[in-house]
């Protein structure tokens, strides 16, 4: 994955910052809190919503299960539409490979559509080590990209900034990319809407190669499938001459009919509305209509892999509706990103360390990112068990035995060995109680818990003693 | 109907008032328990943390425990949930099935919302997860505590939302946990209500930390202990258990 990520601190530490930055706790809570109770209500109006919440994970699995045939179906259904397909391995691999596409063109700009492969990838980075500028269209993703900052949410990028810092941002930075803010730019929504507006159109019209990823790819018909608010994706999708989407090969669905499913439950679960405003779809080529030139290429980076994993693999199913995220306790005070990936929350907790492995820092601290509170599970309209995979996750990790669990794993084990002998935690137990006047406020080791909480008291005498005395 | 109580590891060491409420709520209902003195812990620290196999040897040694018993009780929605949810990856899909939650077992196996109980104070009810999303525990808790005489309960604001414990979370996370915890407070003391109550002594623990260091006027309890209390042996926050 990007390297943008690479070093970063493990998630308690980046997490504990985060805490601490009052503004970014209040825009948090607020966005999150605001579109939480919107999807409620929206999901709430379908009476089939929990048969429509099976048939996307059915038809997810089934995918997934046979998705050898079905990207070979897919392969030639684009091809006999007019597109060509490419295969990438690996985040490399699909740089190179749209690098190379643009060059071929001559052209030293593009025009991109919000994407979660592209970025995955690092594919501006990349572009811009060859000398290629590419300038992001969805609201939020240019408001990251102004601030040369992170995304820190799947579907709205600059969750973490209010009003008044995006003003700034547009008023110093703008000019730098292309048509500067209007003067006297003010913090009203219409107003900040109007100045993106002026500064894309630019570049929607001057471009001639467009880059995207796509929320579905049909199999049976070669048709890619991109769902947005804004209309920019839109624009991009058809005014340039050279459409280049990049695509995780999990995106895939059977057929034309299957889209049903998703058309209902992706835009109520993260925008909370009941259809989202623009849904593009385009197959191919089509003469004197859209891009004349269609490149697709599939992405696996690390999927294959998670493939393999029979429990892990649920997270493929994931259509990225962010709805996970904006219910999560631990997002909503932690921030995006903490996650030290472009998949923050829920999602990225069990999504990252599998695409990236557990070897670093960061990615072994993710699975363990969560309560546990199953909020995630509850909202997820593929029915991704998160808590479960987070589980599983760290099995893995503490089985591995990485520095930090070297000393946890001998005091577990010890303590699995006290519990499996009553008698010896009768008298440890005992013992606690009668010694309970020379506990320290503050125990060693009891540094995590105490700088914010007292520690219980010991009781004078344990439940188990207690029932000796009194009822047997 | 052979009746064990699971007053579990955490109860049984910390919180043993917990255990001796349910046993006399039970007693007072008219069952009467036993307490298999094998038991020791559900494995469920082990097993959230990671480590399997030290967890499934508690698994093991849990259903030998309770082995034979129609029903076994525990005052504990989180240990519930991992012998009810877990288990069966085990096999032990007997001791799942056979396991209740205590407020589970009141309204569904004895059939009971009025259990006699006094307690005349102000209370919200936080649902804690495992109540809420694995048992779906529902409203069973709030119309046992409705039925209590004396108790005015108050809706908690946002209880659907974690109160940031989640066993080893809440130290190897501790920063966001005790933000979590924090809101969780001021919203039940946004209620005005005197008790904090809760079917898990796990949650309480960590927001009776909070509580004390922050020094606020909330007094954290645990579920058995409100229905436990009667008018002539109500419940004495300063008593020693006896
Ligand atoms: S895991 Fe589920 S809820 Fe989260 S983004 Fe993916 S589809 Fe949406």
């Amino acid at each position: 994955m990007s390297a943008a990520f690479l070093g970063m601190p493990p998630f308690p530490r980046a997490a504990e910052e985060a805490v601490h930055n009052t503004t970014l706790r209040a825009n948090l809570r607020h966005a999150t809190h605001t579109i939480r109770a919107k999807r409620a209500k929206a999901v709430a109006e379908l009476s089939d919503w929990e048969q429509l919440r099976e048939a996307g994970r059915q038809i997810k699995d089934h995918t997934l299960r046979h998705l050898d045939r079905y990207l070979i179906q897919l392969e030639a259904a684009v091809t006999e539409a007019g597109g060509t397909v490419h295969w990438a391995a690996d985040a490399t691999e699909a740089n190179r490979i749209v690098a190379d596409l643009v060059k071929a063109t001559g052209e030293t700009e593009v025009v991109k559509v919000k994407s979660m492969a592209t970025q995955e990838i690092g594919l501006n980075e990349a572009l811009a080590a060859e000398g290629i500028t590419a300038y992001e269209t969805d609201l939020a993703e240019l408001i990251v990209q102004l601030g040369d900052d992170r995304p820190s949410h799947i579907l709205v990028p600059a969750i973490h900034r209010n009003r008044a810092e995006i003003r700034s941002l547009f008023a110093d930075e703008m000019g730098k990319w292309g048509r500067a803010a209007p003067h006297g730019l003010t913090d009203s929504p219409a107003d900040l809407a109007e100045a993106a507006r002026l500064h894309l159109r630019e570049k929607f019209l001057r471009a001639r190669v467009g880059i995207s990823g796509a929320n579905f790819m049909v199999a049976e018909t070669g048709t890619l499938v991109v769902v947005e608010s804004e209309g920019n994706g839109r624009m991009c999708l058809t005014l340039p001459r050279t459409l280049i989407s990049v695509v995780g090969i999990e995106k895939t669905v059977p057929t034309w009919r299957d889209l049903e499913v998703f058309l209902q439950t992706l835009p109520r679960s993260s925008t909370a509305e009941r259809m989202n405003p623009y849904t593009s779809l385009w197959t191919g080529t089509t003469d004197d209509d859209g891009p004349r030139d269609f490149h697709l290429i599939l992405l696996d980076n690390g999927r294959t892999d998670v493939l393999a994993d029979e429990v892990g693999r649920q997270a493929l199913r994931c259509i990225r509706c962010s709805a996970c995220l904006n219910v999560c306790p631990v997002y909503e005070r932690a921030g995006g990103h903490a996650y030290g990936s472009v998949y923050p929350g829920p999602i990225g907790a069990i999504l990252t360390p599998q695409l990236r492995g557990t070897g670093s820092a960061i990615d072994a601290s993710l699975p363990y990112a969560s309560t546990l509170c199953g909020a995630c599970y509850e909202v997820c309209p593929v029915a991704i068990d998160i808590p479960d995979v987070l589980l599983h996750l760290r099995g893995r990790i503490a089985e591995q035995g990485g520095p930090g669990h070297r000393v946890e794993r001998a005091a577990l084990a010890a303590s699995g060995w006290v519990l499996r002998h009553p008698t010896v935690l009768a008298a440890t137990e005992k013992l606690a109680a009668a010694t309970r006047g020379m506990h320290p406020r503050r125990p060693p080791g009891s540094g995590a818990w105490t700088t914010s909480r007292e520690l219980p008291d010991v009781p004078t005498q344990s439940f188990r003693d207690w029932w000796q005395e009194n009822r047997r | 109907m052979r009746v064990a109580l699971f007053v579990t590891c955490l109860n049984d060491a910390l919180f043993p008032a917990t255990g001796v409420a349910t046993v006399k709520l039970l007693e007072r209902l008219g069952v009467s328990v036993d307490f298999p003195a094998a038991q020791t812990c559900c494995g469920q620290p082990h097993f959230n943390t990671g480590y399997r196999g030290a967890a499934e040897k508690l698994v093991q040694h849990t259903a030998r425990a309770f082995a034979g018993y129609d029903h076994v009780v525990t005052p504990s929605g989180s240990c519930a949930a991992m012998v009810r949810e877990q288990y069966p990856r085990w096999g032990e899909t007997s001791l799942a099935s056979r396991t209740h939650e205590l407020t589970e077992f009141l309204v569904d196996v004895l059939k009971v919302t009025d259990v006699g109980a006094y307690f005349p104070y102000t209370v919200t009810y936080h649902p804690s997860c495992h109540g809420l999303r694995t048992l779906r525990l529902g409203s069973r808790p709030h119309r046992l505590l409705q039925a209590v005489k004396g108790l005015e309960l108050r809706e908690l604001p946002g209880a659907e939302e974690c109160c940031g414990f989640g066993g080893t979370f809440a130290v190897k996370n501790a920063a966001v946990s005790t933000a979590m915890g924090q809101d969780k407070i001021r919203s039940a003391l946004a209620t005005r209500a005197e008790v904090l109550c809760a079917a898990d002594n796990s949650c309480l623990m960590h927001l009776d930390g909070l509580i004390r260091r922050q020094d606020e006027p909330l007094r954290p309890l645990h579920i058995a202990e409100i229905l436990g209390s009667t008018e002539e042996d109500p419940y004495r926050p300063e008593e020693p258990i006896s």
